[in-house]
């Protein structure tokens, strides 16, 4: 019944392999989407450090930049929507268990509300830190062939991306977060900057470790860069 | 019946050098024509069997040949093929998407076209089927993994398809269950592919597969194929 | 979004309270829409005394739905630090009318917020929202795949929390569990597989194809 040849090893034979076929993809981003989102309210419901102005640090900034370098600022920008919509919905999902629209009303207002865009712009930045790096790779080959045989594929990824996730959240979640604070607890600009600065710190490092995971996953899902738009 | 022809599956593979992808040969390629009520797949880790069974209801598409249930083309008319051709995964915490059981049956049930209050009632007979009753509005979480994998086989089972394929079905659990997914397998009146590790349920069988770097080495009845399968793993150890 | 009661929204999980008080019956929307107009009004009267008549607006409401005072305070114990904290930051910096004014603000809207999020199922906020994003089926989301990934997400952060624990088994098994990298990596890369797995069987079951 069967007549399947004998192929004796899997490796490539000389003839050119027809590319693969694709199926919709849209199951599939559907449960990254949703999968992200639950990512992001993990993140948020781990206990944070507290701080005086009623913000507190979480690992949740992390998890939004995280979603946008991965997913690309589409499905990223979905995701964290996702997580805002459901939240102000009334699940306790917001830092610290909290949830509903009473939220919108708090000092943290501005930051939640940048967590969409600060996702699809460290998608947009991400995708460009992508295809630099692998411009930079070709052309660092090109130039010295020998010194770049031991260099990693994605060495220059790290970097770039690192550049792209604070890019994100300097031009989105700290100056609305600020805005936030301004109009929610009747402070002056150089007031709300100094509240704000004291999540820097914590946001770079959270930048560093949300571009080290980005690498680790595309270099266990190679094909999600291929997908990632 | 499955028909497949002069089937080829391919995958882009990083190069390491960092140039651009290859595309490599993950299965095939392969003919063959599945009518037997029960078919076993078995292979090493990497041979390429859930491949296989991905390719029977279009969750992976040949890059060249056809494969056919009834007719189908499973590239051309994949959501008909998955009306046909239910699907059971090894790990049901992947396979199960809503917070409850009754609501995941339900999500099942909506591509039939019944009201919502039908579908609630059918999703509550099918949970019965499999001893689930009582757990309907229990979170799936809470749920232990056998009762997780049953739970997975009643969602599959629900919109009735024709054909069930089961990709290592019974590996994460303990013998207990093992023994009760088996024989509701057993009974079930669809024709049933399983791709296991199990080779007692591989002997049961009325034909098994064994697939090895990405080519089906043997076909035909079930003890000349795990004995072929024996041998075969004997000389890659 | 149809079937029967979802207990993760109204159990641990959801932080509404029943009741059938006129509140509770009033539709999602109205309520909605009165906690902006509400959010408009605060910020825009200025002093002391209205912030005061906007609390007891609050209060009334909080009243009136008949909410037991445990069940609000979770949401509103980091607004009462944060006011306690601005209000005398704003004492020192700007005067009491205006320490009093913005404490005082910001726990009225809190608090009405959280009138609305106690007297609202989160399901049917949701409804709201579906039928709100019923035109985006255009664009090729369907308030059915909104409603698939609502479900999943659910489903989801028990599995996350179950799967971020066996994470930190597997380092402290190889005494790496003061790395963080040892702990996030993995746990990540799990994730994603995860989803992948998940969008795989979504696609057998027919799912979130058009």
């Amino acid at each position: 019944m069967t007549s399947a040849p004998d192929n004796e090893t899997a490796a490539a034979p000389a003839v050119a392999l027809p590319a693969p076929i694709a199926r919709s993809s849209v199951s599939t981003d559907v449960a990254l989407i949703s999968t992200f989102a639950a990512f992001i309210a993990v993140c948020a419901i781990l206990p944070g450090i507290p701080t005086g102005s009623g913000v507190p640090i979480t690992l949740q900034t992390f998890a939004v930049i995280l979603a946008g370098l991965v997913l690309g600022w589409r499905r990223g920008g979905l995701a964290t929507l996702l997580y805002v919509v459901l939240g102000l919905a009334g699940l306790p999902i917001f830092s610290g268990g909290v949830g509903g629209v009473a939220v919108l009303a708090g000092p943290s207002v501005g930051y939640l509300l940048a967590f969409p865009f600060a996702a699809a712009l460290a998608g947009v930045f991400g995708g460009l830190a992508l295809r630099g790096a692998d411009r930079l790779m070709a052309s660092s080959f090109a130039g010295r062939f020998g010194d770049g045989i031991g260099r990693a594929p994605s060495a220059w990824r790290y970097p770039l991306l690192v550049v792209a996730g604070l890019g994100a959240s300097f031009l989105t979640i700290h100056p609305a977060g600020i805005a936030g604070l301004m109009v929610r607890l009747g402070i002056s600009l150089p007031e709300a900057f100094a509240i704000d600065v004291v999540y820097w710190p914590g946001d770079v490092l959270k930048n560093l470790a949300a571009a080290a995971v980005a690498v680790a996953i595309f270099k266990a899902f190679p094909d999600m860069l291929r997908s990632r738009r | 019946m499955i028909a497949l022809d002069d089937v080829l599956v391919t995958a882009y593979s990083p190069d390491p050098a960092g140039g651009a992808d290859r595309v490599v040969r993950l299965l095939g390629p392969v003919s063959l024509e599945l009518v037997e009520h029960r078919v076993a797949i078995v292979g090493a880790n990497g041979s390429g069997k859930s491949t296989l069974a991905r390719l029977l209801n279009g969750l992976v598409l040949p890059s060249s040949g056809t494969v056919r249930v009834d007719g189908l083309d499973t590239a051309r008319d994949g959501a008909a093929v998955r009306r046909k051709v239910g699907f059971m995964f090894t790990d049901p915490d992947a396979q199960l998407v809503m917070p409850t059981p009754v609501e995941d049956v339900a999500l099942s049930l909506r591509r039939l076209p019944i009201s919502a209050a039908e579908r609630d009632t059918a999703a509550r007979a099918a949970l019965a089927r499999f001893g689930l009753a009582d757990r309907a509005e229990v979170p799936v979480h809470a749920l232990s993994g056998g009762q997780r994998q049953l739970l997975a086989l009643a969602s599959v089972l629900a919109t009735e398809p024709t054909v069930l394929v089961c990709d290592e079905p019974t590996t994460l659990l303990d013998l207990r269950w093992r023994a009760v997914v088996d024989a509701l397998l057993a009974d079930l009146p669809q024709q049933v592919v399983v791709v296991t590790h199990d080779l007692d349920a591989a002997l049961r069988a009325d034909r098994v597969l064994v697939v090895d770097e990405g080519a089906v080495v043997f076909d035909g009845d079930p003890a000349s194929a795990v004995d072929h399968y024996r041998a075969l793993m004997q000389v890659g150890a | 979004m149809s079937g029967p009661i979802r207990p993760p929204w109204a159990g641990p999980l959801g932080l509404y309270h029943p009741g059938t008080t006129v509140i509770h019956r009033a539709p999602a929307g109205l309520k909605l829409a009165v906690l902006a107009v509400f959010a408009i009004a605060v910020v825009a009267v200025r002093g002391p005394v209205s912030a005061v008549v906007f609390l007891g607006v609050a209060l009334l409401a909080q009243l009136v739905a008949r909410i037991p005072w445990h069940r609000t305070t979770r949401g509103l114990v980091p607004a009462l630090v944060t006011a306690a904290l601005i209000g005398a930051y704003q004492w020192w910096a700007r005067g009491w009318a205006t320490a009093v004014e913005v404490a005082v603000d910001l726990v009225a809207l809190v608090l009405l917020g959280a009138v609305v999020t106690a007297t609202t199922r989160a399901d049917t906020l949701l409804d709201a929202l579906a039928r709100l994003a019923r035109p985006l089926r255009h664009v090729g989301l369907s308030p059915e795949t909104f409603a698939l990934a609502v479900g999943l997400f659910l489903r989801t952060i028990p599995v996350l929390a179950r799967m971020s624990l066996e994470t930190r088994d597997a380092a402290r098994a190889r005494g790496l569990d003061r790395q963080p990298r040892a702990l996030l990596v993995p746990a990540a890369v799990r994730m994603v597989g995860h989803a992948r797995a998940t969008g795989d069987a979504l696609a057998a079951r027919g799912l979130g194809e058009s």
